[in-house]
């Protein structure tokens, strides 16, 4: 096929501009595509239409995997053939979303034997997206992506592919190696990311650092931000050096900390550790001179989630530090905990966020074994959950005074 | 007497079988039924071995509509030939 065979005059449209154009991505697949070719004759018709073409499907998939697979068929055969059957493949990403050139093109030539050839490179959970093959198709992709050591994600009611940011590969202020946090999770988690089993999707994202990358406190159910407990550290000199090159340190450090925990007298800046919340602004501004300390973990959070059943959460505290050091067992055995009470409890589409809202906060923390601490933080300085015994204490005892 | 595998995965066949067209049935669904049906005979980890012995032996397929549920094969209403 040398050239698209519909006119797209409203798609045309969408390739104006000094930005990428899915539409221009998509001609370009098309002059050797069918799939690709059909899928612009209905999008235009439903640009045209302002009506959507797309049946949800919900059988399709791989032997013995229940997610990675969203089955799609047009409403609209007879007219767009070729996409008939265009369903999406959601493979699991390296961590960190490394590639050599080699496994890239490898990827893309199964999906061109297979598919049609459109990818989304990555989908918003952090998956390779294939996108549009027929059920056929299936297990043969499946099969060859096996042969290069790729494995389908997660979809549907079950552990979604984790994903990280690309941590200390790259970045100096990671304070756990995320990239093998993430990949020794989806190793040792590989039934619940196959098999759903649970009330509903559960998410795991790892950030390095507060500056939290991957937003894992906006997205994940369970969120993974590197943090340190002891001192930032500092370099006079360098903060000196700032000066001198025009930094206003006042106006552009110190004023903008939200614990206002810094003091610069025009010569040396000081920090009072204590009331610092890890925002990353000052360490941000001046890298050079400000690093993160050297007692390096993660704080753990939970709940968030978009808005879906109920409206959007982002996480809360649950475990304000733990050192992230393989093998992870003090970790995976909380995930375990949280899991087993969910999934029992937890009601059908029901986000474990909202299952906590439900029960309770306190309620939860009991039922997974964890004391409620004043560090189980909603917000900096904001902890609407903490029950402490004496309350009950106290309330009893004036119970009981009363009833007497 | 504790249960084996197979009894397990039979045993929900059965329930998925009994509900199809009427229930939709979650794994979770049939792990609860199990226990609160045989008590000791069973536990949560047999309950996942049977589910997984019943995906993987095709009786049964996992389907999602909203959420993920445990049916028998059949052909969706989307599909398209």
């Amino acid at each position: 096929m040398a050239e698209t065979t519909y006119k797209t005059p409203l798609l045309d449209e969408l390739e104006k501009g000094a930005w990428p154009s899915f539409v221009k991505e998509i001609k370009m697949a098309a002059k050797r595509s069918p799939m690709a070719n059909d899928l612009l004759g209905q999008l235009e018709h439903s640009y045209k239409e302002k009506i959507g073409h797309w049946k949800h499907g919900g059988i399709v998939g791989v032997m013995g995997y229940g997610g990675g697979v969203i089955g799609r068929y047009s409403d609209m055969p007879a007219e767009f053939p070729g996409i008939s059957h265009f369903h999406t493949m959601r493979i699991n990403q390296p961590a960190g979303w490394f590639y050599t050139s080699e496994s890239l093109r490898q990827l893309c030539d199964i999906w061109e034997r297979h598919g049609s050839g459109l990818t989304n490179m990555h989908g918003s959970t952090g998956d390779i997206v294939f996108l549009g093959t027929r059920t056929e198709e299936l297990e043969p992709t499946f099969e060859e992506l096996a042969k290069i050591d790729f494995d389908i994600g997660g979809s549907g009611s079950d552990l979604r592919t984790p994903s990280c940011c690309n941590g200390m590969a790259r970045c100096e202020w990671a304070c756990y190696d995320t990239m093998q946090a993430c990949y020794q999770l989806t190793q040792d988690f590989q039934d619940e990311l196959h098999r759903p089993a649970f009330p509903y999707k559960f998410k795991f994202k790892f950030s390095g650092c507060p500056n939290d990358c991957v937003a894992s406190i906006a997205r994940a159910d369970m969120s993974f931000i590197g943090t340190w407990r002891d001192d930032i550290q500092m370099d006079q000199a360098e903060v000196k050096k700032y000066a001198d090159d025009g930094l206003d340190i006042q106006r552009d450090v110190v004023d903008r900390c939200p614990s206002k925990c810094m003091a610069w007298d025009g010569k040396e800046l000081s920090i009072e550790n204590s009331f610092c919340v890890k925002c990353m602004h000052c360490i941000n501004v001046m890298p050079k001179a400000l690093r993160p300390g050297k007692d390096r973990g993660c704080t753990i959070l939970i709940g968030s989630k978009a808005p879906i059943v109920e409206g959007a959460q982002l996480s809360s505290v649950l475990v304000p530090f733990m050192k992230m050091e393989p093998p992870y067992d003090d970790l995976k055995d909380l995930i375990e905990r949280i899991w087993d009470i969910w999934a029992e409890e937890g009601k059908n589409r029901e986000r474990v966020g909202e299952f906590i809202q439900r029960v309770g906060l306190g309620n939860f923390l009991e039922a997974i074994e964890v004391e409620p601490i004043p560090e189980m933080v909603a917000h900096p300085r904001e902890n609407p959950y903490v029950f402490y015994e004496e309350y009950y204490e106290e309330d009893e005892g004036e119970e009981e005074e009363a009833e007497a | 007497m504790a249960k084996t595998v197979e009894e397990v995965a039979d045993l929900m066949f059965n329930m998925v079988k009994d509900a199809q067209g009427q229930k939709k049935l979650k794994p979770m669904d049939l792990t609860k039924a199990m226990i609160e049906q045989y008590g000791d005979e069973v536990d949560k980890k047999l309950c996942k071995a049977a589910i997984k012995q019943l995906i993987n032996s095709g009786r049964c397929v996992y389907t999602y509509f909203g959420g993920s549920y445990v049916e028998l094969p059949h052909r969706e209403g989307a599909a398209n030939d």
